[in-house]
């Protein structure tokens, strides 16, 4: 069904906002989904992709399927968001990457304009052997906060598959984040995960990471870059168990802190068998003195040669 | 004609006079080389000069022009042309090597970023989008911090130990940077231990104990450095009395 006069006039304006953000690129070979509020207000499919949703009273769920064998060649786009001041999105997603199937997501979420707007998702993530599934999930905030995101993953990766994620939150003021992530991996599977969030003001950041490694040689990589300013505040669990011979992994996390923000990080490894490995490295702090001096002795000014070392953490 | 002057500048550090009424001036245009044995306070009059945290608790004059530049910080004194080239460059988790070489830049253009790197002898294709992180050898870490010192034509260049810790190929880009900054009409004060680095400087100051003890040639400075000074006694933060006696 072709959208409203008004529902492309509402994407527009959706795409619009990601501004610096772009990537929303049109073509007959590129599929994407607009979804304002609880309307779909865009959207376009090509072969190997199955998108079904279904309206809800305050958000949508959609049921995305990559067919079997099939290898998506651009990214799909995915663009949640709002545009008015205030509300609830739920999104509800249920993702199957069939075997040997390929695709790359790239999820943008807007709220440009937000004072007190929820934004939740709830997603199940199952990527059958052999397939790939790559999500990047990128949020553009206004400048006063006012949003609370609370995306609640579950994932399960087949045996020989791959899951490769991404969180990022560096432009605009965060709000309240409660990043929720619980991935199983099967054998010789390999996961990819990585949170990047700049909380300011009174931002509320909460991450957790839960990856077991169930299979043999199974390997991941957990990390999270934080950095938070002013009164805001990171608490960052990663946890990784290596159940299965072969299985290896790591856990790295960075935050930088400024001003009266506070970070707390928590990275709990297990090993359960005698050849599994998993290797953890946590650095909590200010910004490094000499990285600023370098930069300083190039003629930036504090605070200028302070966010290029943060763009660069989290960029 | 001299373009910094330090005039009767003394600094202590915990309790220990590591610049003793050290007066020096640094003549415009000119590449300078400061030699001494470790300890000598070399390290220290650069990060001084260059106004660090830690080294700005001075007695005497930093003169730039004949301006007292005393008070500034340490972007202000690099926004009046001075900066450093520290021995060991730092490391930027993610910070793309574009980004880095144009910070303090002139003109921000990528043009610049790709004449930069090619003048250090780096393939900009092969850098530009790289992260000036622990996946670039320290040569290459060094070669990149001078593309990012070329970049903002700096009037004063402090480079401490330029050829350390690089291969013979980083070493050739360094001096051709020199060349660079020597054609601009740039003033180069490099510390060094290094025949190879010092044969590209025109003049040499002797520092030992926090002071200047000679000048000139850099023949004649860096053999009598080499034939009164080895070993140094005075090395790493001498006491008073001993301070007193190497002065003597």
């Amino acid at each position: 069904m072709s959208p409203t006069p008004q529902q492309v006039e509402t994407a527009r304006e959706l795409l619009a906002s990601l501004g610096e953000l772009g990537g929303h690129v049109r073509g007959d070979d590129i599929a994407h989904l607009e979804v304002h509020g609880n309307e779909v207000v865009g959207a376009h499919l090509v072969p190997g992709l199955e998108v079904d949703v279904d309206q809800l009273d305050d958000g949508i769920k959609a049921h995305i399927r990559v067919r079997e064998g099939s290898r998506l060649a651009k990214p799909v786009h995915l663009c949640f968001g709002m545009l008015p001041e205030e509300g609830l999105q739920h999104i509800v997603m249920e993702v199957e990457a069939e075997e040997d199937s390929f695709a790359s997501v790239q999820a943008h979420c807007t709220f440009p304009n937000a004072v007190d707007i929820t934004h939740k998702m709830d997603a199940v993530v199952r990527i059958k052997p052999g397939a790939t599934y790559e999500y990047f999930e990128r949020h553009l905030h206004g400048k006063e906060g006012g949003v609370v995101v609370v995306p609640r993953t579950k994932v399960h990766v087949g045996e020989g598959a791959r899951f490769k994620t991404e969180f990022e939150l560096i432009k605009g003021q965060a709000g309240v984040i409660e990043f929720d992530y619980d991935v199983d991996c099967d054998a010789r599977s390999l996961l990819d995960m990585i949170a990047r969030i700049w909380g300011r003001g009174h931002d509320r950041i909460a991450i957790r990471e839960v990856a077991r490694l169930n299979g043999e040689d199974a390997t991941a990589v957990l990390q999270s870059h934080i950095a938070v300013k002013d009164e805001a505040v990171a608490d960052i669990y990663n946890s990784l168990a290596a159940n299965a011979a072969g299985a290896r992994g790591h856990v790295d996390c960075k935050e930088i802190v400024q001003g009266a923000a506070v970070a707390k990080a928590v990275p709990v490894v297990e090993v359960n068998h005698p050849r599994a490995h998993i290797t953890h490295e946590a650095a909590i702090g200010s910004v490094d003195s000499r990285q600023l001096q370098t930069l300083m002795a190039r003629g930036l000014d504090e605070e200028k040669a302070t966010d290029l070392i943060i763009e660069g953490l989290l960029g | 004609m001299s373009v910094l002057e330090l005039k009767n500048v003394s600094l202590t550090l915990g309790g220990k006079p590591v610049l003793n009424d050290l007066t020096v001036d640094f003549w415009e245009g000119h590449i300078h080389a400061l030699i001494g044995p470790n300890g000598a306070g070399k390290s220290t009059l650069a990060s001084t000069i260059m106004g660090l945290p830690g080294y700005t608790d001075i007695t005497g004059d930093i003169l730039l022009d004949g301006e007292r530049i005393n008070d500034l910080t340490v972007d202000e004194r690099a926004r009046r042309g001075i900066t450093l080239a520290w021995q060991e460059p730092a490391r930027f988790e993610g910070l793309r090597v574009d980004r880095f070489v144009l910070a303090g830049a002139r003109d921000r253009s990528a043009d610049t970023a790709r004449k930069v790197l090619s003048r250090v002898g780096l393939e900009p294709d092969k850098y530009l989008t790289r992260a000036v992180d622990r996946t670039l050898s320290g040569g290459e870490r060094k070669r990149i911090e001078l593309a990012s010192i070329l970049s903002m034509e700096p009037r004063i260049v402090l480079m401490d130990e330029p050829d350390s810790g690089i291969d013979v190929e980083a070493l050739n880009r360094i001096f051709d940077a020199l060349a660079d900054f020597k054609e601009r009409g740039a003033t180069v004060i490099m510390i060094t231990h290094s025949q190879e680095v010092l044969k590209h400087a025109e003049h040499a100051f002797l520092m030992c104990c926090g002071s200047i003890l000679d000048k000139g040639a850099v023949g004649r400075i860096d053999d009598y450095f080499a034939d009164h000074c080895m070993p140094c006694e005075h090395i790493n933060r001498p006491d008073e009395v001993e301070f007193a006696e190497a002065r003597r």
